[in-house]
C-alpha cells in the first residue's frame, strides 16, 4: 500500500486540475442584479460609459457654482484658503516638474471632471448634486478652462467628445504590467 | 594590559572595507566575544567609572494594573506620527511613521502611515459589503463575516505612497527627519483572501482587463488596476499584523497590491468592476500622474521601485562622540527581494556591503545593518539597494537627470512637488556631530 499511494495521489490531481481548487472555495458571495448594484455603480469611463441622463451649460453651471462649490473654491474657482489651487488656467507643463496641474494643462479626459464633481463634490455633501448640476458645473469648469463655449450643451453624448488640450501628454510608465 | 587598552586594540583590528571606518558586516559573526568587548570597552573607555548599584523604586512596590489594549511606555510618548490636517478641516490628512525612532521590519498599527483624502470613515463591519461586478458571469456580494470564512493567506508587503520622499524633489536639501522625508511607507503583515479566489467564484470573462476598485469612504475613492496584477498576488486584506485593520488603514477590508503605488492599495474596499478599460479616475489621471522634466507626464506607474534610506543614524539623532555606530536602515522594491545594500561614509566614493536581516521577503521592508567606527570627522552616510530583478537605486545624478528637480527649494515639507522619488538619501555628519541632510 506504501508503493501505491503517491501514484494514486498524482493520478487523482492530475484529472480533477484546477476545477477541483475551484470547487473548493467557500462561494460565500450572494448573487446580485446589475440593477440592484446601480447606487455604487458611478465611475463614468473616458469614452463616456456611465454618464447619466441630463445636461448642462456653462451658464447655468455658474450659477450652481456659486451656490455649491465657490464656498471652498472661491468665487469663479479662483481658490480660497480651504482650497487654494485655482480650478483653471496653469502654466504650460514645461514650466518645471512642479508646475501645478489644472484641468486645463493638465486632465486627459473631460470624464474626469463629472466623475469627480459627480461622486465626491461637494466635499461636505459628496452625491447631493443632480445629473443637470453635475454637467451645469462640468460644463462651467471645462469652460473656465477656455475648452468650450459658454452655451456648449454638455450631456452623455457631447462630454466625451471634448477633446482636452493634454489628451496626448501621457507615457504609459509600465506598459508590460498592463 | 588594561581591558579598556585591549578592547580598543581589538576593535582597530576589526577590517576595514572602505572609507571612514566602514567595517566588515561579518564582524559581528567573525569577531563574536572579543568583538562585542572591543566594542563595549571602547564606548566606556576614559569615562567615569559606572555608579554603584541600587533599587529604583518600581522594584520596590508592585506596579500599574495589566490594561486589556496595552500602549507604549510614557517615556516613549514622543514616538508618534507627526500629522499634516490636525484640525480635520475640509481636505485630506496623513500621518506619518517615525522611521528614525523605530527598528526592524515591522511597523507597528498604531504607528503605519495612513493617508485619507476626506476623513476616516466609521464604517460598521456589521454593514459593510463587498461587490463584485461588472465583466463577470455572475456579480456577487460579499460581507464581512462570510470573507472571514474563507481560505486566508498572510504576507509581508511594504504599502508606500508614491508621495513618499517628494520634499527630496527640492533642489537644495531640505532639513528634516526620515519621518518627514520618507514617512509615508510602512511594512505589515497583512493577512486576507486571494483576490483571484473571489474573482474567480464570479466568473471572470476573458475580455476583462482592469479591475476597477473603489471604498466606501465619502469620496468613493476608485482606481484602475489591470487585471494581471488582481490575478498575480493581490488580496483582499482583513488583518494587520495580526489584528483588524486599523481605520486608517481600510477597516474593515482593503485592496493589498504588494509593491503597487499606495493609493491603488484602496482602503475601505466595498466594489470591483471588471472592465475593458482603465477609469481614468481624478487619481490616476491628475494626482499620480508624474510631471516629468520636458511636460510629458507618466501614467500608470504602479510600481514603488527599489529604494532605500539610512534610519540610524539619521537627522534629528545625536552622535554621542566618536567611536563604534550601527548604521541601520530600510529597503523595499516593488519587484521583489532586495538582494543587496551598499553603504558608503565617505558620500559615495567608496561603498561597503550591509548586512542583510533574514528572511528578506518579497515586496516587504529588508533591515540592512553595517558596523561603522566613527574617526570624529566629517562623513556623509549614504545606503543604496539593489532588487532580486537587478534593478539599482539610482544616484540622485541619476534620478535627476531623468526626472528632474524643483526650480526653487522646497519649503513646505507637506507639500508634493512630485511623485515616485526613490534615490539615495544622504546624511551628513560634522566633527561636532550633527546630522544634516545633503546632497552628495
Amino acid at each position: 500500500m506504501c508503493t501505491l499511494k503517491p501514484s494514486v495521489a498524482l493520478v487523482l490531481a492530475l484529472a480533477f486540475g484546477s476545477g477541483a481548487a475551484l470547487a473548493q472555495t467557500p462561494r460565500l458571495g450572494k448573487p446580485i442584479s446589475e440593477a440592484d448594484i446601480k447606487a455604487w455603480d458611478i465611475a463614468v469611463m473616458p469614452d463616456g460609459t456611465g454618464l447619466p441622463p441630463g445636461s448642462g451649460t456653462a451658464t447655468q453651471g455658474a450659477r450652481v457654482f456659486a451656490e455649491k462649490c465657490s464656498g471652498c473654491h472661491g468665487e469663479g474657482g479662483k481658490g480660497s484658503p480651504l482650497a487654494p489651487a485655482p480650478l483653471f488656467g496653469g502654466a504650460p507643463l514645461t514650466s518645471g516638474i512642479e508646475t501645478p496641474k489644472t484641468i486645463g494643462n493638465f486632465f486627459g479626459y473631460s470624464t474626469i471632471v463629472f466623475d469627480f464633481v459627480r461622486r465626491a463634490m461637494p466635499f461636505s455633501q459628496p452625491r447631493t448634486l443632480t445629473g443637470d448640476e453635475v454637467y451645469a458645473a462640468t460644463a462651467y469648469l471645462l469652460w473656465l478652462n477656455k475648452i468650450i463655449g459658454e452655451n456648449d450643451v454638455m450631456d452623455a453624448k457631447t462630454l466625451p467628445q471634448v477633446k482636452m488640450p493634454n489628451r496626448d501628454g501621457f507615457i504609459i510608465r509600465f506598459p508590460d504590467k498592463i | 594590559m588594561e581591558p579598556n587598552i585591549r578592547a580598543r586594540q581589538e576593535l582597530e583590528r576589526l577590517e576595514v572595507v572602505a572609507g571612514n571606518g566602514l567595517l566588515n558586516r561579518r564582524a559581528f559573526l567573525r569577531g563574536g566575544a572579543a568583538f562585542a568587548a572591543a566594542v563595549t570597552g571602547y564606548t566606556v573607555a576614559g569615562s567615569a567609572a559606572a555608579e554603584p548599584l541600587k533599587d529604583d523604586p518600581w522594584s520596590l512596590e508592585m506596579g500599574a494594573v495589566t490594561p486589556p489594549l496595552q500602549t507604549p511606555s510614557r517615556f516613549e510618548k514622543h514616538v508618534v506620527r507627526t500629522l499634516s490636517n490636525p484640525n480635520n478641516e475640509l481636505r485630506n490628512s496623513h500621518a506619518r511613521t517615525p522611521h528614525h525612532l523605530l527598528n526592524g521590519t515591522i511597523t507597528p498599527n498604531s504607528m503605519h502611515f495612513s493617508i485619507n483624502h476626506s476623513g476616516l470613515p466609521d464604517i460598521d463591519p456589521a454593514k459593510h459589503r463587498l461587490v463584485i461586478h461588472g465583466m463577470v458571469r455572475q456579480p456577487l456580494v460579499f460581507t464581512v463575516e462570510s470573507l472571514l470564512r474563507y481560505p486566508m493567506e498572510s504576507r509581508m508587503a511594504f504599502v508606500e505612497c508614491s508621495g513618499n520622499s517628494a520634499p527630496m524633489f527640492s533642489n537644495q536639501p531640505v532639513q528634516a527627519t526620515a519621518q518627514a522625508l520618507h514617512g509615508l511607507v510602512s511594512c505589515s503583515e497583512w493577512t486576507g483572501v486571494r483576490l483571484s479566489t473571489l474573482l474567480d467564484e464570479a466568473g471572470i470573462d476573458p475580455k476583462a482587463k482592469w479591475v476597477i476598485a473603489e471604498g466606501a469612504d465619502s469620496l468613493a475613492l476608485h482606481r484602475s488596476v489591470p487585471m494581471k496584477k488582481a490575478l498575480d498576488d493581490a488580496m483582499v486584506g482583513l488583518y494587520q499584523n495580526g489584528e483588524r485593520l486599523m481605520p486608517g488603514n481600510g477597516y474593515p477590508m482593503r485592496l493589498l497590491l504588494p509593491g503597487y503605488q499606495g493609493n491603488m492599495n484602496v482602503k475601505f474596499l466595498r466594489r470591483l468592476k471588471l472592465t475593458e478599460g482603465p477609469a481614468m479616475s481624478y487619481y490616476e489621471g491628475k494626482i499620480y500622474s508624474q510631471l516629468l522634466p520636458d511636460g510629458k507626464a507618466y501614467r500608470f506607474h504602479f510600481l514603488q521601485e527599489v529604494k532605500s534610506f539610512i534610519t540610524h543614524p539619521s537627522f534629528g539623532l545625536k552622535m554621542n562622540g566618536p567611536g563604534y555606530y550601527e548604521i541601520s536602515g530600510i529597503a523595499y522594491s516593488g519587484n521583489g527581494r532586495i538582494s543587496r545594500v551598499m553603504v558608503s561614509a565617505d558620500g559615495g566614493k567608496t561603498w561597503a556591503q550591509a548586512a542583510l536581516q533574514e528572511p528578506v521577503h518579497s515586496k516587504a521592508f529588508a533591515r540592512f545593518r553595517a558596523p561603522w567606527r566613527w574617526n570624529g570627522g566629517p562623513a556623509v552616510l549614504q545606503s543604496r539597494a539593489w532588487d532580486e530583478a537587478g534593478n539599482a537605486q539610482p544616484t540622485r545624478a541619476e534620478f535627476v537627470a531623468v526626472r528632474g528637480e524643483t526650480k526653487k527649494p522646497v519649503t513646505n515639507l507637506l507639500s508634493f512637488p512630485n511623485q515616485h522619488y526613490n534615490s539615495i538619501t544622504s546624511w551628513g555628519i560634522a566633527s561636532d556631530g550633527e546630522i544634516k541632510h545633503v546632497y552628495a
